[in-house]
């Protein structure tokens, strides 16, 4: 069956299995391989996409339910050639260390901040515990998403 | 507000990693995203039975799979000589089985498809006529009598039997515990657990029909390793083996060894000239993959009535799965287990271990255990523990009363390792200090008052990190040494290129810092090159926190062999002897005159120039050098965990956790304290969540997610990091290894506290992971055993 889904603003159009999993039409047909794999079970939460504007689990969405709709991954989150607030908080907060759940955790934080700009470390804790890093103990995960809130607070003010 | 653009940044200190920019962007490239023109897609067919001989396997209906290139079976293999392949233990492992299958999820046949779903598809379609055998899943029963014998195929082999080893001296021991005024024994399990990188396994072989070189991209701590060990299995050449490590999702020790499935890969693409990917699924992952652990432990600690610590006496006996594949220093058939003395000053020490197969996936040594360091401060901290219940001592104060002293440093164990330097009681009052102890215990004692449950829990840890010293340690004949390339260009940008690999420990960056620390060079004019056989020099790999203290060496030590060559092109230079030079920061300079010098970038230069060098002096600016550590280096650190335990539910809420750690010099505090949160992630979930248990048929009941049980944001607490430097005395930057530090001392701290928390209902142990249910039944004088769903 033929699928069109618009993934960072650009529509892919592919012939599909009805079975193929949105994360598989992300990495193997329209080639971006930002957005991992890591379960089969909606546990580990390193496919964690946007589809129409919400995070999805894309390991758990197939395709064709995505036809018509907008996916937006972790390539999308650079604009302009300038890194979103989140991508630079987990860097300097050494929010990843292996980077493989690092995309997952990203579009998760970038969903949050936007839902709330101001997140206690207890919402951050809550809004990333459906998904799962083997690497940093959470602590500098929930570190960087408060930096990117304090960096989008202030660049705010700058602007007002 | 700072901005992430790369900071000029000299040497050691905290700054942001290189790996990082391209990782933020998913612009990582791991196993899995590697696309060769022609790509194949392998998928394997697994055991559903524990243990079952293989009638017949009928691949008739899977080759007939329009998308299907081949169907390969252990009989193909056979044809080949390649049905089994040696494992780390100087074992043998089946590839695909042939005569039986030996635990659930065993490889029995391979589908090489056009797809990945097609491959899967026609794994469904393979018929295996299996005659189910009976199953040891329980390690206490694989040396009865009457024991069905796993190992068949060896030849001689009429039991489960697999090693006896000892440690120590077992009459002196014997001796102080005749004479001891108190003597507690209790039996200790550190249950079978799994590493669970979020990336799972995978490989992507690519055999040149032409040239007959192969390429394999895939996920290896040790790609060095892996390409001798192709080499000796396959009887390829090995100067035609490329191994390439590109970036890997986690490894924690479970990408030390070699699966069947990188070996399918190469011989698919061996058969198809093509190129073959094959990447498991997580309960693939799970169920065949190297666990950790699984040691059924006897522990008995002598002491005297006021708390002097004597001795301690260990049995152990460890459950290596169907083949015996741990990845360890070949004189070691219990890894270091034998410094389960851990930090304190005794008299005598000894212990046994014995080895025995069943009907269960191999592995043993793996999930940043530092090769069994884990099992033995869990035995050695959770033995103190008891002897503190016995005695109704506080835990700090009796480790404090027996912690080895500054000034004995260095100090030799009963077991004879050398311990190169610490300060203990300095880590441990600092780790009190942090936590308010006092104030603890007695919000604790108002607590009980009360009838609420908090419990303090102390855990105090010796690694020994950086295997290891050639005359030794090997593994597999292959000492394990390190070798190091550094190379400057004219324009002063430097290439370094180390054997080990980093599977997100950050070498890119810290390994330029090393670099920057010795030559002055900034970091971000340093590349790191990692991960390639072809481009890099041998060494052994990533793991036993081995990286810094042998890779980082062999670094330090060749920009040192630069620093020395660059002396004697500034002497040319500056047309003076190089004697009178003298080295400050990134120069070369004339004593007593610093306006003469030469940085190193003019050196650089100068070094690929027409400048007339003195007599015997090449040309160029580079250096190699392999570094054979003369002893390992020993990390430590002191753990405090607070818990709330939940009367009713027996839920146990880790409130805080307190780590103070003292790994020498820190290249990089950023990535150590990382590190460090890892690890205590880690005892938080293997004391409390996760377990890899097994029913009577050897049906493997933690195969997902869903099963087994890893800790998220809301288990972890934020966790209190605090540190004391002792440098290593004979490391070259004084650095000590810390990657697998929380991971081998956070457990015990949890266990200690929930069963502080618990000990007015007269529980003196229980075993790991202390979920709800068994806090709960050993509340209600149940304690439940968790390695096996059999009462």
């Amino acid at each position: 069956m033929e699928v069109t889904i618009n993934i960072n603003g650009t529509p892919e159009t592919h012939d599909v299995e009805p079975r193929l999993l949105l994360v598989h039409f992300i990495r193997e047909k329209a080639g971006l391989r930002g957005t991992h794999w890591g379960c089969d079970t909606s546990n580990c939460g390193t496919c964690v996409v946007w589809l129409d504007g919400k995070p999805v689990k894309s390991c758990t969405v197939f395709a064709a339910m995505a036809d018509g709709r907008s996916v937006r991954t972790v390539e999308g989150l650079e604009q302009g050639g300038k890194l979103d607030p989140v991508q630079e908080g987990f860097m300097e907060c050494h929010g990843l260390q292996c980077g493989f759940c690092t995309p997952g955790m990203l579009m998760t934080s970038r969903a949050l901040l936007d839902a709330n700009p101001d997140p206690t470390e207890t919402e951050i804790r809550e809004a990333i515990s459906g998904q799962l890093c083997r690497c940093t103990g959470y602590e500098n995960i929930v570190r960087s998403v408060r930096w990117a809130a304090e960096k989008e607070a202030s660049t705010e003010e700058v602007t007002a | 507000m700072t901005t992430v653009e790369e900071r000029p940044h000299t040497g050691f200190g905290r700054t942001l990693r290189k790996e990082d920019v391209r990782l933020v962007r998913g612009k990582g490239n791991y196993v899995d995203d590697v696309r060769l023109p022609g790509m194949l897609h392998g998928a394997l067919l697994r055991s559903p039975y524990a243990h079952a001989k293989i009638n017949s396997i009928d691949t008739s209906a899977a080759e007939a799979h329009p998308k299907v290139l081949a169907v390969i079976t252990g009989e193909t293999l056979k044809g080949l000589g390649l049905a089994w392949m040696p494992t780390l233990s100087y074992d043998v492992q089946a590839v695909l089985a042939t005569d039986k299958v030996r635990y659930q999820g065993q490889e029995v046949a391979f589908v090489i498809a056009e797809d990945h779903y097609s491959a899967r598809d026609a794994v469904e379609l393979i018929e295996v006529d299996y005659e189910p055998l009976p199953v040891v899943a329980d390690a206490k029963k694989a040396m009865a009598a009457d024991a069905p014998v796993i190992r068949d195929d060896k030849e001689g082999q009429t039991d489960n039997h697999i090693f006896d080893w000892e440690s120590g001296d077992q009459a002196e021991t014997d001796a102080v515990f005749a004479n001891a005024e108190v003597v507690v024994a209790e039996d200790i399990l550190y249950p079978r657990v799994h590493p669970a990188p979020l990336e799972t396994c995978g490989s992507v072989a690519d055999m040149d029909p032409v040239t007959g070189k192969l390429t394999l991209y895939t996920t290896s701590q040790a790609p060095h390793a892996h390409r001798t060990v192709y080499a000796l299995v396959a009887g390829l050449p090995e100067h035609k083996i490329r191994v390439i490590s590109p970036d890997i999702g986690g490894g924690f020790g479970n990408k030390v060894g070699i699966y069947p499935g990188y070996v399918m890969s190469i011989v698919g693409s061996i058969v198809t000239g093509k190129p073959v990917k094959w990447v498991e699924d997580r309960a693939e992952h799970l169920m065949s993959t190297a666990f950790a652990r699984d040691y059924h432990m006897r522990g008995e600690i002598a002491a005297t009535k006021d708390g002097k610590i004597l001795g301690l006496r260990v049995k152990v006996l460890a459950d290596h799965g169907a083949f015996n594949a741990t990845a360890q220093p070949t004189k070691f058939p219990a890894g270091f287990f034998h410094v389960f003395t851990g930090s304190y000053d005794l008299q005598a020490a000894h212990c046994t271990v014995t080895g025995v197969y069943t009907n269960k996936a191999p592995g043993g040594v793996a999930y940043a255990c530092s090769f069994r360091i884990t099992e033995a401060v869990y035995l050695v901290e959770r033995m103190v523990d008891v002897l503190a219940y016995e005695l109704k001592a506080d835990p700090a104060e009796l480790r404090m009363k027996n912690l080895i002293q500054p000034e004995q440093f260095p100090y030799t164990t009963k077991t004879g390792w050398e311990y190169d330097s610490g300060d203990y009681p300095k880590a441990l009052q600092l780790a009190m200090d942090m936590a308010g102890y006092d104030e603890l215990r007695k919000e604790q004692a108002e607590k009980r008052e009360r009838g609420e449950l908090m419990g303090i829990g102390v855990a105090f840890f010796t690694e020994a990190v950086g295997a290891g010293p050639r005359k030794h340690m090997d593994i597999l004949g292959l000492g394990m040494a390190d070798g190091a390339e550094l190379r400057i260009h004219p324009t002063g940008k430097a290439v370094l290129r180390i054997s080990v690999k980093t599977q997100g420990q950050g070498h890119e960056t810290t390994f330029a810092q090393i670099v920057g620390n010795e030559l002055g060079l900034p970091t971000a004019d340093i590349e790191v090159v990692h991960g390639d056989t072809d481009q890099t020099p041998f060494g052994l790999g990533t793991y036993g926190s081995r990286s810094t203290p042998v890779s980082g060496a062999a670094t330090a030590l060749v920009a040192r062999k630069i620093r020395d060559k660059a002396k004697i092109v500034a002497s040319a230079m500056l047309e003076v002897s190089p004697d009178d030079l003298e080295w400050e920061g990134n120069r070369w300079q004339v004593k007593g005159d610093p306006e003469q010098g030469k940085t190193i970038q003019e050196i650089a230069l100068a070094a690929h120039s027409s400048l007339e060098l003195p007599e015997g002096v090449e040309g160029h600016l580079d250096a190699t050098t392999v570094y054979n550590p003369p002893n390992l280096t020993y990390p430590f650190g002191a753990y405090i965990c607070v818990v709330d335990v939940d009367k009713g539910t027996g839920g146990v809420k880790v409130r805080r956790f307190i780590a103070v750690d003292d790994c020498g010099v820190r290249i990089n505090p950023m990535i150590v304290e990382g590190q460090v949160h890892g690890g205590l992630a880690d005892g938080v979930g293997m004391a409390l969540m996760q377990v890899i248990a097994f029913d009577e048929e050897g049906n493997h009941l933690g195969a997902s997610f869903m099963d087994y049980l890893l800790p998220t944001s809301l288990e972890c607490p934020s966790w209190e990091l605090g540190e004391t430097t002792t440098p290593s005395p004979h490391h070259p930057i004084g650095a000590k290894g810390v990657g697998e530090s929380a991971t081998v001392g956070s457990p015990c701290a949890v266990v200690n506290a929930v069963l502080d928390a618990i000990k007015p209902y007269g529980v003196r142990h229980a075993d790991m992971p202390l979920t709800p249910a068994a806090v709960w039944g050993a509340l209600n004088g149940r304690p439940i055993r968790t390695d096996l769903a059999i009462p």
